[in-house]
């Protein structure tokens, strides 16, 4: 479903009302916008997941009611494309916050704490896995390893990876993140 | 005189900082009217240095780390710039860090010395040697250079990659590919990371010989989606290749043809298992297939593939460049070349360590590892990934060789290492190992995607007391059943790390 992004009520508002979704660079979709990822890739042997990841690249999630399009464009059923999206852990299909933070829950972490760093981070947040803050700043997701095993524990914040986190740390990264947005815009 | 400063770009310097460490050595070196050039190199693997500056001297390049933003002035103060060495942080030379110099690095040979992305500084570095060899070759000579060189695939089956190559290479001609595994999930792993986003020509190169090997046009990689600076890093490698001629139509002039195209996957664990990553590639959900039929004969679209990891291709550019012989001439029984080994987890200096094979554990933990980063005693520690087993003290002295690791039960996998400090609760890593095992399963086979899920709840009813005897030899049933009965590696190996942990830590699986 396509989830119609907040509008600016007034400039006054503007500040905290922009559509986070916005402020972290997604567009808002359209069946023509998305049939124009669609095309541009389809004709590429094995052409699915790469125009999953240019929908979701560029939509922030890949809308159910995307799935009919990308059905009827590749000649498959909408069971089909919905049991590859569902398949792979990467791939959303609701809005999410400013921020994507992926929290790494493999071994090597677990050994430095990223079990203590897990909870501290959710219980900050407000938000377990696969949710959002209620600011709408941060959504929480899971990750198994992001090859940063010797300086443990590590998160990854949109494409930028932090390593030897810590509670701390993670306090400081996320004031610094929300109140480096407020003065973007 | 322009001073050149080196940088690290890769993953993990990044990710403590090594941008803004750049650009404050740029602004100090500004306000002294210094003139430098910063290079971003890759990572030398030494991540317990990391960000590690370097200035490079007439004498070579020295070396300073772990830098933090809050050391750069009182660096630059203490003569940084000139190489000066009375900073505490300051290493001496680069290549006499014993971590570094104790390394027989072949695969390894240029990380962190060049540019990554320079197609100068890798032709510098005996870069293409091997392409050049390959191209007045005929593709079985390849193929029987690959074999002399006893490689073994590197992702963790450890299967002789000049008899798959051989096998691709005697189907008829016609569309073939080269697929390269660089789904990277094993935690504790980073070597194909580096090799990415370190010296990305190298798998370039090895591609492109394998496609002269067998006869195939066209590779993909199959990239994780977890590697968002090695995507980058190699799709800007791969479209200067292309402009420089070294992939396309032409192959450095030669009128052969190889293509290349790098793909992300999509965060499944699964998909580093050939036949699921085969799957995923044609555009489906990523299902384990039942083999035979082999890939080699019937993979991707249907046509002769070779599936190879990351190291295993990045392998074959000195194999042809230096002859199988010379590979051949480090390691152990049948276990042939250098290792990659990756010291992760709870380790005071963690990094990438290629040796040859035949090191202990023990040896890697204390000598390169220097004990835990914590300080307290080690107490566990995991070889080959999440679905390789937990090695308790008594199997630290087994040298690090596929067979010697196999005849104890033990995976070295794709060499990653993860150390566990005594505070370590190995109850919970056993229930971890089926958790992740029902995570990630395909869901195809029933032992693995129902007994994972059993698996988790019946150590649960261990650890809360609950029929504590009966269940344990439930666990051992179940787990023997999924070994058994798996179709894939995944269910056949997730049962690994809980049965060393109720051998060897059964004080963990109390109430």
């Amino acid at each position: 479903m396509g989830v119609p992004m907040s509008v600016p009520k007034t400039s006054a508002q503007n500040i905290t009302s922009i559509s986070p979704a916005i402020r972290a660079g997604f567009e808002d979709w359209t069946p023509a916008l998305v049939k124009q990822e669609i095309d541009a890739l389809k004709d590429k042997p094995g052409a699915m997941l790469p125009i999953l990841h240019a929908i979701q690249d560029r939509f922030g999630y890949i809308p159910e009611a995307t799935v009919p399009i990308i059905a009827e464009a590749m000649r498959q059923t909408r069971a089909e494309v919905h049991g590859i999206i569902s398949f792979y852990h990467h791939f959303r299909t609701h809005p999410v916050g400013a921020h994507v933070i992926h929290i790494c829950r493999a071994e090597a972490c677990q050994s430095m704490g990223s079990r203590q760093l897990e909870s501290h981070i959710k219980s900050r947040l407000g938000a377990d896995y696969h949710q959002t803050s209620r600011d709408n700043e941060f959504t929480v997701e899971p990750v198994y390893c992001l090859g940063n095993c010797a300086c443990a524990p590590s998160i990854r914040i949109g494409d930028d990876i932090h390593g030897r986190m810590s509670p701390d740390k993670f306090d400081r990264l996320a004031d610094r993140l929300t109140t480096s947005t407020l003065e973007l815009k | 005189m322009s001073v050149k400063l080196f940088v690290p770009c890769d993953t993990t310097a990044l990710s403590l900082g090594a941008d803004r460490i750049a650009a404050a050595l740029q602004r100090e070196a500004d306000s002294r009217g210094a003139t430098v050039e910063i290079v971003r190199n890759g990572s030398r693997g030494l991540f317990w240095l990391e960000p590690l500056v370097e200035v490079e001297t007439a004498a070579g390049r020295l070396a300073y780390g772990p830098v933090e933003l809050e050391d750069v002035a009182a660096l630059a103060d203490s003569g940084l710039f000139e190489g000066a060495q009375s900073h505490p942080l300051a290493l001496g030379l680069t290549e006499e860090i014993p971590y570094l110099s104790r390394q027989q690095r072949l695969t390894f040979s240029r990380i962190g010395i060049t540019d990554p992305l320079s197609l100068a500084d890798y032709r510098a570095h005996s870069g293409f040697a091997g392409l050049e060899k390959a191209l007045k070759l005929s593709p079985q000579a390849i193929v029987d250079e690959v074999k002399a060189s006893g490689l073994r695939g590197r992702g963790g089956a450890a299967f002789p990659t000049g008899i798959k190559w051989q096998t691709v290479l005697a189907e008829p001609e016609g569309r073939k590919y080269i697929v390269c595994n660089a789904d990277e999930g094993d935690s504790g792993t980073f070597a194909d990371r580096l090799v990415m986003e370190c010296d990305p020509y190298m798998l370039i190169e090895g591609m492109t010989i394998a496609g002269l090997a067998v006869g195939a046009s066209q590779g993909y990689v199959y990239l994780r989606s977890e590697y968002p600076v090695a995507h980058r890093m190699f799709k800007e490698a791969l479209k200067r290749a292309y402009e420089a001629g070294y992939l396309g139509a032409d192959v450095a002039g030669s009128g052969r043809r190889f293509d290349l195209e790098v793909r992300l996957a999509a965060g499944a664990y699964i998909c580093g298992e050939e036949t699921s990553l085969l799957d995923s590639l044609e555009g489906k959900r990523g299902m384990v297939r039942p083999k035979p039929p082999l890939p080699a004969i019937e993979g991707l679209f249907g046509r002769p593939t070779v599936v190879n990891n990351v190291l295993s291709l990045a392998a074959v550019p000195f194999i042809l460049d230096q002859g199988g012989a010379a590979y051949a001439d480090y390691g152990m029984g049948r276990s042939r070349g250098t290792l990659a080994l990756q010291m992760a987890g709870n380790i005071k200096r963690g990094g990438l360590i290629e040796l040859a094979f035949g090191i202990t554990l023990r040896e890697l933990m204390e000598d390169f590892g220097g004990g835990t980063f914590t300080g307290r005693p080690l107490r566990a520690v995991q070889v080959g990934g999440p679905l390789g087993a937990y090695l308790p003290e008594s199997q630290w002295d087994s040298p690090m060789d596929y067979e010697a690791f196999a005849a104890f039960g033990g995976v070295v996998g794709h060499g990653g290492v993860v150390m566990f400090d005594d505070t370590v609760d190995m109850g919970e890593q056993a229930r971890f190992a089926m958790e992740f095992c029902a995570v990630e399963s395909c869901g195809k086979c029933t032992p693995c995607r129902i007994g994972s899920v059993r698996g988790v709840e019946v150590i649960d009813r261990i650890r809360a007391g609950d029929n504590r005897e009966a269940n344990l030899e439930l666990l051992t049933e179940l787990c023997e059943t999924m070994v058994d009965g798996s179709l894939c590696a995944m269910g056949g190996m997730a049962p690994f790390p809980v049965q060393s942990v109720m051998k060897h830590f059964p004080e963990d699986l109390q109430a």
